[in-house]
């Protein structure tokens, strides 16, 4: 969380709305471990990381959706639990469970 | 209550920014799976919690786990039933904690000092350097320390000892008894997860027996690793504090390791 803050700052005081996705829980190796961030707004811009890079297009997808009001909070998985493991996974063959969210509170 | 009713307790990322820049352990409690996703408990030591995760059992349930969690350093998924039941899957509650520092404090301002301070600070450590001669404890020698101390260790120790934890360490580098003895004695009524001495086999025999001489039981002397650090065959000052450091990161992941303290031989 703490190298997004800036980031973060800068948006809300250009009056942009910020999703942020954090690590909350990770099965088999992953590189980021719980607690890893990465923000995005409303424009697609990113700060921060939830893997080595694996994922975080994906990411930005899901969270544009969020800011879009096309999906609500909650949690998104990436790896082999995914139906979609071959198109978005973790090279290093581990699952990683976001938890995504508005920054609104 | 909902989610959206969460929605009116603006300030809680304020609070929790303003925290963690200020290196102010802070926790904060998500629901992630439940009807109320994305309500949140902001949660800080010896302060009244902010926000609220829909029931009044829960928040305090949560509060407590999470104090607990900021001690270990430790952020994970627990479970818990809508009044914050044990034991039950209810509710999924993300705790994120930022955590102090860890603190290393090292007793002795030898060659060796110079290189562990610099190894802890690369993992993160508030580092504070001690020894009672003050021609050897001095900022210019160890720029990399956060703090040099010129005092007996046991002073040091009466006056921090109490805020030392499960992920601090204290590291006694001195190899001298006079010194070395306050500093393990002070150490040991502590709760600092790590404590490791420096020295031969032979040295930490003799020192052994004056740590016995000052009552010092079989079950503390268990808690100090002497020869301090991991079986790798180190050698130089830098060599050395790799192998102390990975013996710390390998005591709080409780992986088997070649530790000194359990082998035969040389040490190097």
């Amino acid at each position: 969380m703490d190298e997004i803050l800036d980031d973060i700052d800068r948006w809300q005081a250009a009056g942009q709305r910020v999703a942020v996705a954090r690590v909350v829980d990770i099965e088999g190796s992953g590189p980021r471990d719980p607690g890893a961030a990465m923000a995005v707004n409303e424009e697609g811009e990113v700060a921060g990381s939830v893997s080595g890079g694996c994922v975080e297009g994906a990411v930005v997808g899901e969270a544009l959706e969020l800011l879009g009001g096309r999906r609500g909070p909650g949690i998104t998985t990436f790896g082999y639990s995914d139906d979609e493991a071959f198109a978005v996974g973790l090279t290093c063959g581990g699952t990683i469970h976001l938890f995504v969210e508005e920054l609104d509170w | 209550m909902s989610a959206e009713s969460n929605r009116g307790s603006a300030g809680i990322y304020e609070a929790f920014r303003d925290a963690i820049r200020a290196e102010e352990p802070v926790a904060l409690a998500t629901i992630i799976d439940g009807p109320d996703a994305g309500a949140k408990l902001l949660v800080q030591p010896g302060e009244a919690a902010l926000g609220t995760l829909g029931d009044p059992d829960l928040d305090r349930v949560v509060a407590r786990d999470a104090l607990g969690m900021l001690d270990a350093g430790i952020s994970e998924v627990r479970h818990y039933g809508q009044h914050g039941e044990a034991r039950q899957m209810d509710l999924s509650v993300f705790v994120e904690c930022h955590a102090r520092r860890p603190h290393m404090v090292i007793f002795g301002a030898v060659d060796f000092t110079r290189a562990l301070a610099s190894q802890a600070k690369l993992l993160g450590y508030r580092v504070t350097v001690c020894d009672a001669r003050e021609v050897f404890a001095t900022k210019r020698r160890f720029p990399m320390a956060d703090e040099v101390v010129v005092d007996w260790p046991n002073r040091l120790l009466d006056r921090i000892g109490d805020d030392l934890g499960p992920r601090d360490a204290v590291c006694v580098l001195t190899h001298d008894h006079k010194f070395d003895v306050p500093a393990i004695v002070g150490a040991l009524p502590t709760r600092v997860g790590y404590l490791g001495a420096m020295g031969s086999r032979t040295t930490h025999e003799k020192r052994t027996e004056r740590l016995r001489e000052a009552g010092v039981t079989d079950e503390d002397l268990e808690r100090v690793m002497a020869p301090i650090g991991l079986d790798i065959g180190g050698r130089t000052p830098e060599e050395t504090a790799v192998s102390i450091v990975a013996e710390i990161i390998a005591s709080h992941t409780g992986r088997q390791a070649p530790r000194l303290r359990d082998g035969e031989g040389r040490i190097h």
